[in-house]
């Protein structure tokens, strides 16, 4: 079966350094980028929280 | 010396803009030492060990951005300040037709709602969680972060694959997809061959080579280091393979990577079986009897792959297309008169790591290769900061990028490292590669040219010659142009042959007692 990607428009989602989506715009690709920041204000513990938290309230969801 | 220290509070920013803001502030004259980084524990150690230590530093967390520079006069002061807030009020880019950046993927995908594949450049421990989230949203995803943790690896590529979709790493540093150049690559015409690479700069040498003999990529998809290895089992390799093998657009197929776990390889060349396209096989010290018995092609490296899947398109092309560029028995004739019988050693300063392993690779047993990624143990480098005998080094490796930029991006800690080796009195050959295309510096040749003037210089001075090797890997159509970067290294008396394979070959020539 033909890999659905092949097949379309390349549209992509840069998230993190900035001037790997300057480039793909040069290249007249399709680019948005984000303006990303480190989750949680950048601390570790907390963020490992947080991704606990969205998985158990997955976990709940899907229950 | 007074030292100035300003932190910004909530004002991420990734680390080629870190670099490109260091690298004003650091050509102001008149500032010996600055620093501009987040504010990690990490990072505010370093601080602290370069003299600027203050309770602000020690209170800034990981989203502050602290910019630190030592100075003399009050002028130069002023003159950093001024740097920097042109710096700030040019990346802000106060244009009308500035785009509006979401903070979210949500967002992002409101933006452009079809969006289909992710490139994921942050910090490698936030690098699973956004892959994640991607995945979830159908997206493809492109992981250039390192550092991922391995099982990680293992359960997103799982999930991908499950999905039907692919995840290019982590530590993925190329790729071309539909025609695209993605994060390091070069820019290459579309074509028939399609590339599954578990190595960035392979997949770079390989897709120019195919350019310069006329063909072109139709996909080339990276699967990161560690995707042949036992514990991720060559998921994306295999996705990737089976997608060329349904794809109508490629009609020749090449996978390359570093050795593979036996185990893997196995899997991978099973699996050629099942397709009537012709299957170029370089893995890295590979051998031709095993891959020929599943029917795949095998080359020994990286130019002959790209030959050998030409060839199965046009069989007007010659092995010798690359070879007969260079007269490498000429060119060393000359260059052997004149050197001086103390010279004997070999320095490779290498920023692509798979150009490099091929270096050794082609080297090694004939005249043992010091390195930092050795293959016999004994080799290793006691300090990868200090050559010893014949030395070929990877300097992309983490030793030399824990804090600063890789050197395909920051070229500086190769030209410093050419002056230091410019010290040793009794070397014939320093090695290069120069890595052109997206992602790559803006002057890479440019970047060097100096360093290597003063060794020859210094050569000079003593009565000697010394040869230096560099081989381009770009092309014509690469934001940094191929002939332009040919002239810079041409002029300086540089032989640059039309490949890292021909460079190696040229070298072992040199280094013939």
């Amino acid at each position: 079966m033909e890999f659905k990607l092949f097949k379309e428009e390349l549209k992509v989602v840069n998230i993190g350094l900035a001037s790997f989506g300057e480039n793909l715009k040069n290249e007249n690709t399709k680019v948005v980028s984000l303006k990303w920041a480190p989750p949680a204000l950048g601390d570790q513990k907390l963020f490992s929280l947080v991704k606990k938290y969205k998985r158990l309230s997955e976990i709940e969801y899907k229950g | 010396m007074n030292n100035y220290i300003e932190i910004r509070e909530n004002a991420y920013l990734d680390s080629v803009t870190l670099m490109l803001l260091y690298r004003k502030l650091i050509d102001v004259e008149g500032i010996p030492n600055a620093n501009v980084s987040m504010g990690t524990d990490h990072n505010k150690s370093i601080l602290k060990m370069n003299d600027f230590a203050s309770s602000e530093i020690d209170n800034a967390g990981p989203n502050d951005l602290i910019i630190a520079f030592s100075y003399e006069y009050e002028e130069t002061k002023v003159q950093a300040m001024k740097v920097m807030e042109d710096h700030f009020n040019q990346s802000t880019g106060m244009d009308d037709d500035e785009e509006y950046s979401p903070h979210s993927l949500e967002m992002a995908l409101k933006i452009q709602p079809d969006s289909n594949l992710a490139l994921i450049s942050v910090p490698g421990e936030n690098a699973a969680y956004e892959t994640e989230k991607c995945l979830e949203k159908n997206m493809n995803v492109m992981i250039f972060s390192d550092n991922m943790d391995i099982n990680e690896e293992k359960r997103l590529k799982q999930l991908a694959r499950e999905k039907g979709l692919l995840v290019m790493g982590a530590d993925c540093g190329t790729a071309i997809i539909n025609g695209k150049p993605l994060a390091f690559a070069n820019c290459v015409r579309k074509g028939d061959i399609g590339i599954v690479g578990a190595s960035g700069t392979g997949i770079q040498e390989i897709s120019v080579a195919v350019h310069k003999l006329n063909k072109g990529i139709s996909q080339a998809i990276g699967t990161g280091g560690r995707d042949l290895s036992l514990e991720i089992g060559g998921i994306t390799m295999l996705s990737g393979l089976e997608a060329l093998m349904a794809d109508p657009e490629t009609k020749v197929i090449i996978l390359v990577s570093k050795p593979p776990a036996k185990e893997v390889a196995v899997k991978l060349l099973e699996k050629i079986k099942e397709t009537e396209k012709p299957v170029v096989v370089h893995f890295i010290g590979g051998n031709a009897t095993e891959v020929e018995k599943y029917g795949g092609i095998f080359s020994e490296n990286m130019e002959e792959a790209a030959v050998k899947a030409c060839k199965c398109l046009d069989d007007s092309i010659t092995d010798e297309f690359f070879s007969k560029q260079i007269d490498i028995d000429k060119t060393a004739k000359q260059e052997i008169e004149k050197y001086s019988p103390e010279q004997k050693y070999l320095r490779g300063l290498y920023t692509g790591g798979t150009l490099c392993k091929e270096a050794i690779l082609m080297l090694h047993k004939k005249i043992g290769v010091y390195s930092n990624i050795p293959l016999e143990k004994d080799y290793r480098l006691k300090d990868s900061k200090k050559s010893e005998k014949n030395t070929i080094i990877d300097l992309g490796e983490d030793e030399f990028t824990k804090g600063r930029p890789h050197p395909m991006i920051d070229p500086a800690s190769r030209a410093e490292r050419i002056l230091q080796e410019g010290d040793s009195k009794d070397l014939r050959v320093i090695l290069l590669d120069v890595v052109l295309g997206y992602g790559s510096h803006e002057d890479p040749a440019g970047a060097i040219v100096d360093s290597i003037k003063k060794v020859q210089e210094k050569y000079k001075e003593d009565g000697k010659h010394i040869s230096v090797i560099a081989s381009i890997c770009g092309c014509e159509e690469d934001p940094q142009v191929y002939t332009e970067q040919l002239k810079k290294l041409e002029d300086i008396n540089v032989i640059v042959p039309p490949t890292n394979a021909q460079a190696v070959k040229l070298t072992e020539k040199l280094m013939d007692l």
